[in-house]
């Protein structure tokens, strides 16, 4: 035994294989990495057309950044009462799983109706005083694609997330399956940080 | 769950420091700073911000180094997709 112990000291120990366990939160990661590079081919395809176009107005400008600084909040919040659901439901507290959860899925919704107002504003006053539209101009037409597409990203979660509120209060879903839940709810909130970054901010 | 290093108060600690972070970002958009400084802190913040989501929420931090490869493949290929097109951003 001190043999191998010795053999092994200057080596790292091998990593444990996958399990049936943790397949699921491989397939979630996997499916995260291919919409990773959704967002990414969107993001670098805004990137390029806006170098390549001479009258790329400011976006913080036509678009103001304050309300979208509390959807970020909003996200930011949300990501934190994912896991601390997560870390109720690992100790066995449903009461404070269901709390935390529900106020996750709330901040998920709230963030939409903020966009929802935030288009509606945009589509209605501010891009018609501008003389500009969805159609006819491409700093339009990459805002709402990549917005949109994030957008319906927070829906699904907010779906997703609901059905595993249900399911484990009927005692079908356990720990794991909120993480792996979590998982996508967070990639979500990150990808908002670099759209925020990238597209008002920058 | 192998790990026991996450705990409520240190999830806690990262929300502070991301709410931090937004604000800073807001802040120093509105300072008006010169354009390059604005855009290279704005980077540096926006991914700072990610990588604390993806170490700590997203667990990455502690778990297998199976997923971490995984997580680092689209990285990869978007710098790689940004290599390609750089005859487009930058032509001839």
């Amino acid at each position: 035994m001190s043999e191998v112990a010795a053999m092994d000291a200057g080596v790292e120990p091998a990593e444990a294989p996958l399990t049936p366990e943790n397949w699921g939160k491989l397939g979630m990661w996997l499916f995260l990495a291919g919409d990773a590079m959704s967002f990414g081919c969107l993001i670098v395809g805004y990137g390029i057309l806006r170098h390549a176009s001479s009258t790329w107005p400011v976006p913080k400008d036509v678009l103001g950044i304050n309300l979208t600084a509390f959807m970020t909040f909003l996200l930011i919040v949300s990501s934190v009462w994912m896991v601390l659901a997560l870390a109720a439901i690992q100790e066995g507290n449903k009461p404070r799983f269901n709390k935390f959860l529900g106020l996750t899925i709330l901040g998920g919704a709230l963030f939409l109706g903020c966009q929802a107002y935030e288009w509606t504003h945009l589509l209605g006053h501010r891009l018609p005083e501008l003389g500009i539209s969805f159609t006819n101009n491409l700093f339009a037409t990459t805002f709402f694609i990549l917005t949109g597409f994030h957008g319906m990203h927070v829906t699904g979660g907010v779906v997703y997330n609901t059905c595993v509120l249900a399911a484990v209060n009927r005692g079908r879903y356990e720990a794991k399956h909120v993480e792996i839940a979590g998982l996508y709810w967070h990639f979500v909130d990150l990808v908002w940080i670099l759209i925020f970054t990238f597209v008002y901010l920058l | 769950m192998t790990s026991t290093s996450h705990s409520a108060s240190a999830y806690i600690k990262i929300f502070y420091i991301l709410l931090v972070l937004t604000i800073a970002e807001v802040a120093i958009v509105y300072m008006g700073l010169p354009k390059l400084l604005l855009a290279g802190l704005l980077v540096i913040f926006a991914v700072w911000k990610a990588s604390l989501v993806a170490m700590h929420f997203m667990h990455l931090k502690f778990e297998k180094k199976t997923l971490a490869v995984v997580a680092l493949a689209p990285f990869v290929l978007c710098v790689f997709l940004i290599l390609m097109l750089t005859s487009d951003i930058f032509p001839r």
